[in-house]
Order: C-alpha cells, then structure tokens, then sequence
C-alpha cells in the first residue's frame, strides 16, 4: 500500500497521578506531563513497522487539538513518521466529531490503512476507531494484537473477552491497537533533529464544515468514592477468621 | 407513563448462551425507563427462550439469521440501527462484544455514545468512570436525543430469570451488508471453572508468581473454593497465561464478593480492574506494593508459603 494513516492523541502521561480541578469541570491538565496517547504510540510502531518491512511507502500522523498537539507530532516523527497533520482545535472534543474530522483525511490521503489505539487513556472512551471505519464504510479489527499484511487484505488476532479471535479484513481496512501488539521504540537525539525538519501540516477544524459543539453535557467530574482504608494481617490463621465473619467462607 | 422511554438493549451471547453481562445491562436499563426490550442476532431458537424469561423485558425481539453464526460488527450495525428506529434509547453490554459494535450503530444514528454507564441518576444523567476509574464524569444527554451507550456489567447485579416475556420474531432487515469482513476462528483457553466476570470469588496472580507452572498453585486453591482465577498484565505479558484471563483496565473488569490478589503490585491500571469487588485480600512478599493501599485485608507474606498453609486449612 502507499499509505498508512496513525491517529494520534494528546493525553496526561500514563505515569502521572491526575488531580481533578476544584470546579469539578475536569482533571487538570496545565502544568502536566503529556505524551502521545500510549495505545496510539502501538499503533504508530506498527505503521512503521509495515512501512519497515516494504509493505507501505508513507506513514502519516494526524492529530486533533491545540497547537501544544505539535509537541507529540514531533515525537511521532522522530519514531519515524514521514509527515504530520495537526488539525488546531482548542475545545473539548468528542468522539464522534474526531471521527467526522479524521475521515475528511482519509478523504484526502487515501491511506491503504488507518492505525489507532484501541481507546484513549484519559476519556476511555474506546470509539474513535469504530466510528471512522463506520463513517468510512470500511472493515474494522478492534482489540489487535497480531497483525500480518497481505496483499489485498490483513490478517489480524483480535484480543477479545473469549479469548483471542483471527479476522481477515480487506483493504482499506481501520485497525485499533492493543498492549501486547508491540513494545514502540525510543527515540533517539538525531531522530528529534531530523524530526524538526519533517512537513508538519496544520489546519483550522472550522475549515471542515462540520459541527464541533460537544452534545453530550459534562456536569461535573468527580473524584471516585474512596474504598474504607484496609487492614493488616498476619498470616493465614487471622485471614481464615476475618473471612469467616465476613461470611466470605465457610467452615 | 405512555411518555416513559423506549429502550432496546442489545444481547451479547456466546455458544448459545446469553451472558451475564447482558443481564447486567438490562438492569441498568430498568433503572432509566420500565419500557425495554431485547434484541437477538442469532442462529438459534433456545436463545430466545432464555430471553423470554429475563427480568424486567417488556418484548423480546429476535432475527434469526446465519448470517449471525459470527457477530461481525459491521454488519450487525446496520441491523441494530434499522432495528431501534424508534426507540429512545439503546444500550449494549460494555464488553469486548459492545465495545467494538456500539461505535459504529452511534454513527449510523448520528449521536455521541456514552461507554460504561456505572450509575443511572435519572434517565438523562448518567455517570462514568474516565482515567482509569481515577475520575467520575457526570453526563447528561440532551432532551429528544437518542441515547446510545455501553453499560459497565461490574457496576449492575444481573436481573433475574423468572419473567415471561412476548416474543417477536423478524424478518432479517433488507438491507445490503458489506462481504470484507471474514470470521477466521477462535481460540479460548477451555476450562472448567467459573467465568471471571460471573464468579463470586476470583483468584489472581501477578509476576510474582514467576512462571506458568507456579500458576497450578492458585488453581488448586480456585478448585477449593470454587473460584475463577485470573492474572495481572504483567502475567499475562510474561506468558503465564491466556489474554482472556487479564483483570485490568485493558482486560476484564470484575466485581466479584471475595477478591485475592497474589505477587501483584497493584499498578492503576490493574486497580482499575478490581476496585467494585467486595473484599479485596492482597498477598506479596514486598511491604511496599501499592496493592495494600486499596486492598481491605494485606498480608505480607509469600505466596508460596501462605497458599499451601490456606489450602491445609480449607481441607
């Protein structure tokens, strides 16, 4: 194929520990470590490891957001994506207007192959990708975990709650991607500095024509009701005990 | 009440039988409107019959159809979103099953789809967990659009089997549905204990326990109390066991009464898997692992020494 396409999202790095704002109107994210979205990180090293092995020419990132989207399209190229899209949109964005805005680039670019992470971790949302393939008319394989590219169709294990299922999807086919499809590489100094020199594209989201305006309400967010703090034990004499007056086990 | 919402939930079934999870939404779905019904995409009349008697469904409506032999999304969508015209509301359990159609019936709609419903506040204002279960977004769905979201199976008790619900069969939809979609197979890990999402007891395993050998410890002890047993990621990752038995954010969420944790740090992700269940024991060697800050009964010891000592006591 000529091309592959990698939708990437912005997030508060899986490392940190999120505060939500006092308003209760989200979690913040001023101030705090950001990175690409780690499942869509999975699916850039897959594109380039299709492109690598000399089944696709181009691999393309495309991300939504504000110009701070830059950053992580930068590190998407230096893993080695040929060109970035940056799509400058500075408000809350739900799913299925990603989705309207990411198929107006398959429009444009044709890709033989959409890559996404399987859901992003900070709404988890998980449905950006079905959306697209929806909208686009396409076959879809959620959930990857394998993946072999033939000629005119993919062959991809799925990782679904029976276990794991083995589809076969023509092209061009959407595919999202799971933990164990592959561990992304770490980028190096001189791929940062060519990475700078890399066409980096960036548009309006109101130049698509399409409505933006979030549909669902957010009222508030909230911190999860705390578990009771537990206790120590020691041994299984006290647990045995503890279990039975809670009625857990018999005997 | 004739203003009462109309709901369609959607069955999930697996070798002929409906899930649990399926259950599970029904009741979420009670909780928004007494108005709701079942829809089945199957090959096989005994679906419907255990339809018919789930609680709380008004009718039960059902194609039967080869094409269903497999549950491709793509192709089910557009039945699905044929099917619900007219319904207010249409929910899917929050499995790898719903997860992976809801998406596409929300498009063919044109609304945005809410995932996981954990609570119905009223029969617009749902919440749901967001960061791993970190945070809890609130959501309301405006008044005259169609809801469309996937319901958290750990977060609602399955409904009964006592109703006797009215059935109608359809006729398959005519409608064009694509051929680039093809169903290669499956494979499961069989086994004879209770399935992970269903069990009253679950038994884990982490790294810690150190290889798939070891892992015949904990089924002994599942065997004993009749538990299912599942793994962190990092077992699943080091290849101790089947994907299919990963708790966690990105596996299986659970809720079962009784929750063991051996050789598991307790990484949020994994958290994000257990946090509903009821009691949540915790065993590792290390005094430090994040496991014991949200477990309700830690035990520093090793897993080795203590499952031994607990199944002497159990027998």
């Amino acid at each position: 194929m000529e091309k592959i396409l990698v939708c990437i999202k912005r997030v508060v790095d899986y490392n940190i520990k999120i505060r939500i704002k006092p308003d209760e109107s989200g979690v913040i994210t001023e101030g705090v470590k950001m990175s690409i979205n780690p499942f869509d990180e999975i699916a850039l090293e897959a594109a380039l490891r299709i492109k690598e092995s000399g089944n696709a020419k181009e691999v393309i990132i495309v991300s939504i957001g504000p110009d701070d989207c830059q950053q992580q399209l930068r590190t998407g190229l230096a893993m080695g994506a040929d060109r970035a899209i940056l799509i400058q949109h500075d408000h809350i964005i739900e799913p299925l207007k990603v989705a309207k805005l990411l198929h107006k680039i398959v429009e444009q670019e044709s890709p033989g192959l959409i890559l996404l992470g399987k859901q992003a971790i900070d709404d988890d949302c998980n449905q950006t990708g079905q959306m697209l393939a929806e909208l686009c008319s396409y076959p879809q394989a959620t959930f990857a975990s394998e993946l072999t590219v033939n000629e005119n169709s993919l062959e991809v294990i799925r990782e679904v709650d029976q276990g794991l299922e083995r589809l076969e999807i023509d092209l061009p086919a959407i595919v999202t991607t799971d933990l164990r499809l592959n561990e992304p590489r770490y980028v190096k100094l001189p791929d940062i500095m060519k990475a700078k020199k890399k066409p980096m594209d960036i548009m309006d989201s109101n130049d698509f024509g399409i409505s933006l305006e979030p549909s669902l309400k957010v009222i508030s967010v909230t911190p999860p009701p705390p578990r009771e703090s537990g206790i120590m034990l020691d041994g299984v004499d006290q647990l045995f005990i503890a279990l039975k007056d809670k009625g857990l086990i018999n005997e | 009440m004739s203003n009462a919402m109309k709901i369609m939930v959607m069955a999930e079934h697996e070798d002929g039988f409906i899930t649990s999870a399926t259950r599970k939404t029904v009741n979420c779905a009670s909780q928004i409107s007494s108005e709701v019904d079942l829809l089945i995409l199957g090959n096989n009349t005994d679906l419907e019959k255990q339809a018919i008697q789930i609680d709380s469904i008004s009718n039960v409506l059902v194609v039967q159809d080869e094409t269903f032999n497999q549950q491709l999304s793509a192709i089910m969508a557009p039945i699905v979103s044929d099917l619900s015209n007219g319904y207010d509301c249409l929910l899917l359990p929050s499995t790898t099953f719903g997860r992976d159609l809801t998406p596409r019936i929300a498009v063919l709609k044109d609304v945005c789809q809410i995932t996981d419903i954990m609570e119905v506040l009223s029969p617009r204002v749902f919440k749901r967990p967001i960061y791993a279960g970190n945070a809890i977004e609130t959501i309301e769905v405006p008044d005259g659009q169609m809801i469309v979201a996937t319901v958290r199976p750990a977060s609602f008790k399955e409904v009964g089997v006592s109703n006797q619900a009215s059935l109608s069969v359809l006729e398959m939809p005519n409608i064009d549905l694509p051929n680039h979609t093809r169903f290669l197979g499956i494979s499961s890990e069989k086994t004879e204990r209770p399935d992970l999402q269903v069990a009253s007891i679950v038994i884990s395993g982490g790294r810690g326990v150190g290889s798939a050998e070891n892992f015949e410890i904990l089924y002994q002890l599942a065997d004993k109390l009749g538990a299912s047993v599942g793994a962190s990621r990092a077992a699943v990752d080091a290849g101790y066991v089947a994907n299919d038995m990963q708790v966690g954010q990105t596996g299986k969420i659970i809720s079962p009464d009784l929750y063991f944790a051996f050789g598991i740090s307790g990484a949020i992700q994994h958290i994000a898997g257990i946090k509903d269940s009821g009691t949540i024991v915790a065993v590792n060697k290390d005094p430090d692992a994040p496991i014991f800050e949200i477990a309700d009964i830690g035990i520093v010891a090793d897993l080795f020494e203590f499952i031994p000592e607990f199944l002497a006591k159990l027998d």
